[in-house]
This record gives structure tokens, sequence and C-alpha cells, in this order.
């Protein structure tokens, strides 16, 4: 975005509020003045420093005419949020004036399905991980296998840590691939960013990607100014995104002002591509054909690490701490974030009796090629680690690795007509 | 989000070029008339509900429009937003709705009595007769805007004063999170039911949030009229039937509307209104009656003829197919109705198309017998 020198200064801003390439646009900005906005300070919020007009007029309302109602609804915001937790939870707000009500929207409006159990709530800033904690824990705990709120989560983005990952058969493996979220701290997340707060995410995450060098070296390629011959290529490439159609991320309000401040970035290469303010302010994707994780392992280290450094250059750090990994919009993103999968041929062992048995005990879950909700076509699947909090990256690409190579095995067994029984693994 | 308006204030230290949106790529109303320098004049206001420069402007933000149609793009939360963003609102309102001055006064006249003729379209042609408007109730925000507690309100104010109803208005209210089957089966049958919005128009705005929590569909026995309610507003009142006693329909639109207008003022809740805007509603486009007086009509012939546009415009009136606004006309039957909403009353608006429907029944007769129209073309009204 274009930082014009010569640009107004607004009157009721300070002069030290003039977004630059070094600023810090955090959430606390201790240099706001009220005297200058017609906004009235609303009662009973005088330590927060904004106020909320309409979720302070909801408090006239009592908590029974204001409970959702989820007496049909199947998502782990539903399972949680009774009410007297709504009651003692909606007169609150994040610092940036995200409330409850904007958390759970989309788990309103979106009641679940009887076999796909969805999260229903979001966080539309860092600090709704903590306001909301009574809400998100027990969330957290019930998507990510009983992870407690006392429970510390390790990072471990060192790729020399995983052993292996080289060898799968590339006669089984067809593409290798894995992913991340990353969100840069201070700026609010998707569900409720604004477009400054969205554009100035662009801006940094261009810059920061624009510094990588070497094998990393590549190009950004803006939504909403991209030409014809670049959406073609980057739809052959399988590496557009599109605005999001599913309802539950419509909900959320991530989707507002598509496409603005939204893009692609990728190496010369093609084997690092990063997409700015889709579901999260960063994705980042390593990914090649063939079977040697090992080195899309690395390459995404190595790739988050230098993103990582450049962008604390400029005075900006990821969110993260030390109880829930890397601070992501959907609760079902923390911790690692981290999705490494393959797309595998496993005609034979996708029938067998025990496959989904297999899956669960070794911690991975199937997909179909098109990523999740989709179904396999040709026996080839998309296999990948369940897990995204509490275990470090490298343990959970290690259970991918390790696991990808069992199957392969059993695979080969089930071709020559022999039994696998003796294959099977113990639960991880 | 259509929630929250502390964001705002948190906003506002990002400059003005930061946050106004990318319009270029846009056509709608309110992309036409909001610069950057009006951003930047109204974007720190908020009405006394949190409603905000940015609420009032996202479904425009997110539906560029289209060439050929143009759309609002902005919508009022409450009954403020169009005095508190009135900079934005009165050049869109002005734009649609045919040059209406922010000093011009608006007359409502319910009074069916008034309507001059309308009894005697020719039901050969004119398959049904139908008209609708909408109504806020004061003190509440707006579909895009309000909360579960404030929909629940309106819901139940609304229930309580319809079922008060009694003769030929007696009738039952079908919430939309209870209804059972027989009865969602009946009222599609019956063309009655409406569905989750599916427009982005509509979800841009954040009109479907709690789907379908507080929203219901409530008619009388004969069918003959009906009530949405927290659909696209808080009331949006139907009065309909078979045939072309337009007379007919707008005396029980009239009379049901006051009635219940009567009850609610005993409850000591009125409809918001003034004398400028009318009935308040919504979208701007619905401003003044929110009324669309219509009928199915068969126009084989003259819908083919050269000057049809012409004579729609002429006579203040828009076609439609008959699936509704966007569709299109099935076996030469068209939706015929009012183009106007505001700076004229509910009885000339419906005295348009009672008028407009009879000239347009005349020509197409002629035109079957192989006559011409042109003496029939009238003149601007």
């Amino acid at each position: 975005m274009r930082m014009d020198s010569s640009a107004l200064l607004e009157n009721r801003q300070t002069p030290h509020r003039v977004h630059t390439t070094t600023g810090k646009i955090g959430i606390f900005v201790s240099a706001q003045s009220s005297s200058s906005s017609s906004t009235p300070q609303p009662t009973g919020t005088a330590a927060m420093p904004f106020g909320n007009s309409h979720n302070q007029l909801k408090m006239k309302f009592s908590s029974e005419q204001e409970y959702p109602d989820l007496s049909k609804h199947n998502n782990h915001m539903a399972k949680v949020l009774t009410l007297a937790l709504y009651e003692k939870l909606r007169s609150k707000q994040t610092p940036s004036g995200f409330t409850l009500d904007d958390v759970i929207q989309t788990g309103v409006d979106n009641p679940g399905h009887p076999f796909i159990m969805t999260v229903g709530c979001v966080a539309g800033d860092e600090e709704t991980y903590e306001v909301f904690k009574e809400l998100l824990d027990p969330v957290i705990q019930d998507r990510h296998g009983g992870y407690k709120p006392t429970d510390k989560h390790k990072t471990d983005l060192n790729p020399n840590n995983l052993k292996g990952g080289d060898d799968l058969d590339a006669n089984y493996v067809l593409s290798t691939r894995v992913r991340t979220g990353r969100s840069v701290r201070g700026f609010c997340l998707p569900p409720h960013c604004s477009r400054g707060e969205r554009r100035a995410v662009e801006k940094l995450s261009v810059e920061a990607l624009g510094a990588l060098t070497g094998d990393l070296k590549g190009k950004y390629y803006a939504l909403k100014n991209m030409s014809e011959a670049e959406q073609q290529q980057l739809i052959d490439d399988h590496f557009l995104f599109d605005k999001p159609v599913s309802p539950l991320l419509l909900a959320s309000g991530m989707a507002r002002d598509w496409p603005d401040a939204r893009g692609i970035w990728h190496n010369d290469n093609k084997t690092f591509l990063v997409w700015v303010n889709e579901e999260d302010h960063l994705r980042v994707i390593s990914m090649q054909k063939g079977g040697n994780m090992k080195e899309v392992f690395t390459r995404f280290c190595t790739g988050l690490t230098k993103i990582e450094e450049l962008f604390k250059n400029k005075g900006h750090s990821f969110m993260w701490n030390e109880h829930l990994g890397y601070v992501l919009t959907c609760p079902s993103n923390l911790g690692t974030g981290l999705r490494a999968g393959v797309h595998v041929k496993l005609p034979n062992l996708s029938k067998y009796r025990q496959f989904e048995e297999i899956l669960k005990r070794l911690r991975l879950q199937k997909r179909g090629t098109g990523g999740v909700d989709t179904a396999a076509v040709g026996g080839i699947f998309d296999i990948s680690n369940a897990d995204r909090l509490g275990f470090s990256e490298v343990e959970l690409v290690q259970m991918l690795v390790d696991g990808v190579k069992l199957l392969i095995e059993m695979e080969k067994r089930l071709e020559k007509g022999q039994a696998v029984e003796d294959l099977m693994p113990a639960q991880k | 989000m259509p929630f929250g308006n502390t964001h705002n204030n948190f906003k506002l230290n990002f400059k003005v070029e930061e946050e106004y949106p990318d319009l270029t790529k846009h056509n709608n109303h309110m992309a036409k008339v909001l610069t950057k320098e009006m951003y930047g004049k109204l974007r720190d206001k908020q009405t006394p509900t949190g409603f905000t420069l940015d609420d009032a402007i996202q479904t425009g933000v997110d539906n560029p429009g289209h060439p050929f149609i143009m759309t609002v793009g902005c919508v009022a939360g409450d009954e403020e937003s169009y005095e508190v963003f009135k900079d934005l609102f009165d050049p869109v309102i002005s734009d649609r709705h045919g040059g209406y001055k922010a000093t011009d006064k608006h007359k409502t006249d319910l009074n069916f009595e008034n309507l001059k003729g309308g009894d005697d379209l020719d039901p050969n042609y004119v398959l049904s007769s139908r008209v609708r408007t909408g109504r806020s109730i004061k003190g509440y925000a707006l579909p895009p805007h309000n909360s579960r507690g404030e929909r629940r309100a309106v819901e139940k104010l609304s229930v309580e004063a319809l079922n008060s109803l009694d003769g030929e208005f007696k009738g039952k209210y079908y919430p939309l999170k209870s209804m059972t089957d027989a009865e969602q089966e009946q009222l599609i049958a019956d063309h009655f039911l409406f569905d989750k919005p599916v427009s982005p128009l509509l979800l841009g705005a954040g009109m479907a949030r709690d789907w379908p929590d507080a929203r219901g569909i409530w008619h009388n026995e004969n069918k003959t009229f009906l009530v949405w309610v927290n659909e696209e507003d808080h009331l949006r009142v139907i009065s309909m039937q078979k045939g072309g006693n337009m007379k007919e329909v707008f005396k029980r639109f009239c009379v049901g509307l006051k009635r219940i207008e009567d009850i609610f003022k005993k409850h000591n809740h009125d409809y918001m209104w003034n004398d400028h805007l009318g009935f308040i509603l919504t979208c701007p486009s619905n401003l003044g009656t929110g009324l669309r007086g219509g009928v199915h009509v068969k126009l084989p012939k003259l819908s083919t003829h050269a000057k049809f546009e012409e004579i729609l415009t002429r006579l203040r009136l828009q076609k439609r197919g008959t699936g509704g606004v966007d569709t299109a006309s099935v076996g030469g039957v068209f939706d015929i109705s009012n183009a106007d909403r505001i700076g004229s009353s509910e009885v000339e608006q419906v005295q348009c198309v009672v008028d407009g429907v009879k000239l347009m029944v005349e020509m197409e007769k002629k035109l079957e017998k192989g006559e011409s129209i042109d003496s029939m073309i009238p003149a601007q009204k």
C-alpha cells in the first residue's frame, strides 16, 4: 500500500501514529485521546481503551434473551457454551473490541453436521484466547485430544531433527506438502481486521518476502491486480486461492473487502508459496512432486525462519506463546498450525477393513486429493497428521513420514496378496 | 462485522487512505457517492447503537455491482443511520429516487378510498394482484445490526399484534425454526415461504445472522394477507389474491396495516417514520412508501413491441419476471409494478399501477387485433 509521505495528517491522530514501515501499530495505543472523537465512553469499561456501544446496548436484554438457540447445533462451541457461560462472558471485549458474539457468530450460523465436528468459534485478535478463555479452553481441549489449559506446547522447526523422510517410495507417493499459518502480532485477525490493518499486514509481508534470496527468491501477485495470464498460470500450478465460499468462513467475516490486500507469493521454483490474508495473515506452504519430505520440510523451516527474521528486523513478531504455540484464527490450527501430508496411492489398503483404525493409531487423517471434505479419486489419498497442538513440528512430520512408510509397506503386502496383521501399529 | 464499533476507534489510528475502500471496480450508488473526503469526514461517527460508516457500506464494498443493474450498496442499521450518515445517504437517496432532495417532504396516504377504480382489471390478462411494503419498529436496530435479543423482541411484539387480529385478518404464525414438514410443504405450495437469503448483497450486510432464530411467517386463514417477520426488514406486509381486483387488495392492505399499527401503538410502539423519508426501512431503495404494488399480467405482444420499455418508463412502472426481481418472464407473463417508492404516496403509486396496467392491457388487445397503438403511447407521468 502506498505510504504517501504527503498524506494528510488527521487532526485526531498524533504525529507518531503516522504509519511507516518501522512503526508499531499496536493495539495498545496510548496516544488515542477521546476528546477529538464523537464516541461516547460507555460506563463500566474504564479499564478498556475503547467502548463498544452495541455490546453495551445488548446488555439491556437479559442473558436468556440474547443467548443463542443451540438446540440443533453440533459443533465444539455449542457443546461448551451454556447459558451461564454466555452470561459470564457477554459483557467482555478484547482491546480491539472483539466480543463474545463476534467469536461465536460462525458457530451460531452454522449448526454443523452429525458426522463432521466443526469448531464454531474464531479469534479476532491475539487476546481473544485470553479474554474468552473460559469458552476457548474447553473447545481447545475437546478439539485437541485433551490439551489442558496448563499444558505447554513445544515448537521445533529444526529440520535436522527429522529422521529419514527422504526416501518415501515415489511409485506410491506422488507429491509432498507442508503448510502452516502465521499471524503478525499487533494486528487483528481476518474475522475482525479493518482494511487498514489488512493492508498493513500485506505491505509488511510483501516487503519481507521480497527480501528472500536464493532458492526462495520469488514474486508477489496481488489478487486485485492479477493479469489474465498470471491468473491462469496460478490456477494451472494449483496455487490460486479464491474468495471463500464456505459458509463457515463467510459467517465469521473473513471475506470482507475481498480481494483487497489479498495475494499469493511464490518462489521462482514454485516450491514455496505464501498466501496473504486468506484465512490467516499468512499461510506458508512448501511442496513438490515425489516423496522427499525431508527436502520439503527443510525448505519449509528455512523459509519460515527467514521470514520471521525479516519481520523481526522491522519490529514485528509472529503471535506465539508457550501454551498455545502459534496463534491463528481458528482454534483448530493452534500449536504448530501444521499440516504435513502426501498424495499417496493406497488402492488396496484403503479398502482394508482396518484402514481407519490404522490411521487413527498412527495419528494420521485421510482426505480426498481436492482437500478437506473431498473424496479420494483412483485410490489416491491425501494422508496427513491429525494433530496440531501438543506436538512439535518435527514430531508431527516424523509421525507422517514413519506412518506413510508403514502404509506403503502394507500396500505392497496387500498387492502381493499377503497379510498385514503383523504390521498393525500400536496407538501412538 | 456488523457488530461492534469499538474497533472503529482503533481504526482511526490508520489514515483515511489506509482505511478507504478500493472502489475503482465498483458500480453501485454508494461507490458513486463515497469519496475519500467523505469517508474521512464520516468514519469516526457512530449511531447511538454503535453502527458505523464501515457497517453501512460493507455490503457495497463486498459487492462491486453490475454494469447493468445499479445496486444501492449501503444499508441502515437503525433509524439514526439516515441522520448520522446523511452526507452519504442523502445523495444516494437522491440518485436512486429520481432526484429526491434532502429538503423534500414525503406524503403518506393509506386511505384506500382515495384510489380510483382498480376493481376492474381484466382477469383474462391480469392473473394476480399484490401489494407489499415493509415496516420497522421504532427503538430497535434493523436486520443488518440487531442482536438476537432485539430480533426476538420484534418477533414477540409482532406476533402478539398479529394474533390479536380478527375477522378477515384472523390468522396464525409459523416460526421458521419450529415449522413441521407438513407446514413447510404447505407454505411452499402457497408461495409464502421465505428462506435464508442467498444473495451476497444481503449476506454481506449481515441480515442472515442467527438464521432462523426469530424469523417467521404469519398469514390469515384466507391466505390473502401475509406478514414476514425479521427477513430483510422487521416486517414485510403483503396483501395478494388471484385476478385483477387491485382495489380489494389495496383495501385489505391498508386496513391490515392500520390495525397492526394501532395494536403496536397500544403497546407504546410506533413504526419508524418521518416526514422526509416516510417509512424507514433497511435498504434506502425502500424508503418512502416501501410499497411495491404489482400484477402478474399477460403481455406477450406488447412486451415485444419496440416501445415497451419506453411505455413503462413513462407510466413510472417497472417489469420483472414472475419469479421476482432479476428473473426472466415466462410465457409472456410479466410482473408489472410501480417504479417509485419515495416522493409519492401509497395511493398515488397504486393508482399508477392501476391506470398503467389498464392502458397496457388495452394496448395488448389492440396489438392482438393487429392494430397500431401509436396513438395510445402515454406522456411521461
